[in-house]
């Protein structure tokens, strides 16, 4: 497979929240304004490329060789969870400015089913190596892209008269499966 | 906290304090998975094991784990039962598990289990941690099994996989697409809101009766 058309897929044909449903959590919590989407995203993004660098690694080198498959939810988890610490810990060493913008939404991450899905879904479909970082940084841009938009779409909607029993998370799940709907057109991009 | 009694515990998941309608936590596997009744039963069950038995071994290791390291002991806690769940669902019932697929794992990051054993297991006796989880679970079931029978009827006109309509019926292939997950959520959600908002009329009225 093509790098352009792994990142197409993961981005936008196979968008990570709107058709796997993953990272519905911060997609919901965090949609509120334009800027703390796109704070997220871009964390999102970042944390979830190295996860699919150190997965990688692990489940090749460490896994396979090992035959260790069962320990493979497990080391995910645990690496996941200390990279969000790591990551968090060198933000805020290196650029306090960016840690200010991050910091909140970056233990919010280890929870993220996003990122353990990029884990999960490169060993399953056996990415080689730079696929699967492809894959991670598409998967980001995706989150990213659907982040902000819904943030869009939920500043425009504070305004607006919505019956009672919609308002709050109600309203917010219908707009996604309009939303979802919308990206179902860009299903004939690629043909697989 | 005041202690309550075990059903108490027990009954406020199933709709006070539903995980999914009210708490709207554990969106990924409720919107996956939910395409049909028996995938909704089976990812339900599958969550409330691993939420009973992590429920259970937290409240009872809690004395022991530092508060630092508390969440990542939990992680790892809950993937060891994911993972006896997975190998379960693989090696008895694998064409549930080949369409559940890689959203088994993902119950490892569902927020309803950590959030249990945040916010309940850890500051509660073994007994009642087990009984909030067993609600909790029931409830999560119950909402993945309302969702996923939603959807069938109307996205594949079957009920556990049993035609209802014959022929005539088209289904609504929005349904089982992405798109009809979110918008049958929503709308589930709103139902359930109106409906709490009926009741707590209804209880206000009787309340101001009983006063006059």
């Amino acid at each position: 497979m093509s790098i352009v058309v792994l990142i197409l897929s993961a981005a936008i044909v196979n968008n990570f929240v709107l058709t796997y449903f993953v990272g519905i959590c911060p997609f919901i919590g965090v949609s509120k304004k334009i800027d703390s989407a796109l704070s997220m995203g871009i964390a999102v993004t970042f944390v979830m490329t190295i996860t699919a660098i150190v997965t990688w690694i692990i489940n090749r080198f460490i896994l396979i060789q090992f035959g260790l498959p069962f320990l493979e939810y497990v080391s995910y988890i645990v690496v996941i969870a200390s990279l969000v610490q790591f990551v968090e810990m060198f933000i805020k060493k290196t650029s306090p400015a960016l840690y200010r913008t991050l910091g909140i939404f970056l233990p919010l991450i280890t929870t993220n089913c996003a990122i353990l899905f990029v884990a999960l879904l490169h060993t399953m479909r056996g990415y080689g190596f730079i696929e699967s970082v492809v894959f991670g940084i598409g998967a980001g841009v995706g989150f990213t892209l659907a982040i902000v938009i819904m943030a869009g779409i939920r500043e425009q909607l504070e305004t607006a008269d919505i019956p009672r029993p919609f308002q709050g998370a109600a309203i917010t799940l219908i707009v996604a499966g309009i939303l979802a709907l919308a990206f179902m057109g860009f299903s004939g991009l690629l043909s697989a | 906290m005041a202690a309550r009694s075990i059903s108490y515990e027990f009954t406020k998941g199933l709709l006070r304090n539903n995980p999914v309608f009210v708490q709207v936590l554990g969106m990924c596997p409720v919107l996956a998975v939910s395409t049909s009744v028996v995938n909704g039963l089976g990812m339900g069950l599958a969550t409330s094991f691993v939420l009973v038995s992590a429920a259970l071994i937290a409240s009872v290791i809690k004395p022991i784990v530092p508060s630092e390291v508390r969440i990542p002991v939990y992680a790892v806690v809950i993937a060891t039962f994911v993972t006896i769940a997975d190998l379960v669902l693989r090696a008895f019932f694998p064409p549930l598990s080949a369409s559940l697929g890689p959203y088994v794992p993902l119950i490892v990051v569902n927020c309803v289990i950590m959030g249990r054993i945040e916010a309940f297991a850890t500051r509660n006796r073994p007994i009642a941690a087990v009984s909030d989880a067993l609600g909790m679970g029931a409830g999560f079931t119950a909402a993945l099994m309302v969702l996923g029978a939603v959807r069938e009827v109307l996205g594949s006109g079957a009920f556990f996989g049993i035609e209802l309509f014959g022929e005539g019926f088209t289904p609504l292939l929005v349904m089982i697409l992405p798109a009809g997950a979110f918008l049958t959520l929503g709308v589930l959600m709103a139902v359930f809101n109106a409906a709490k908002e009926g009741s707590h009329m209804v209880l206000i009225k009787a309340e101001s009766k009983a006063e006059a």
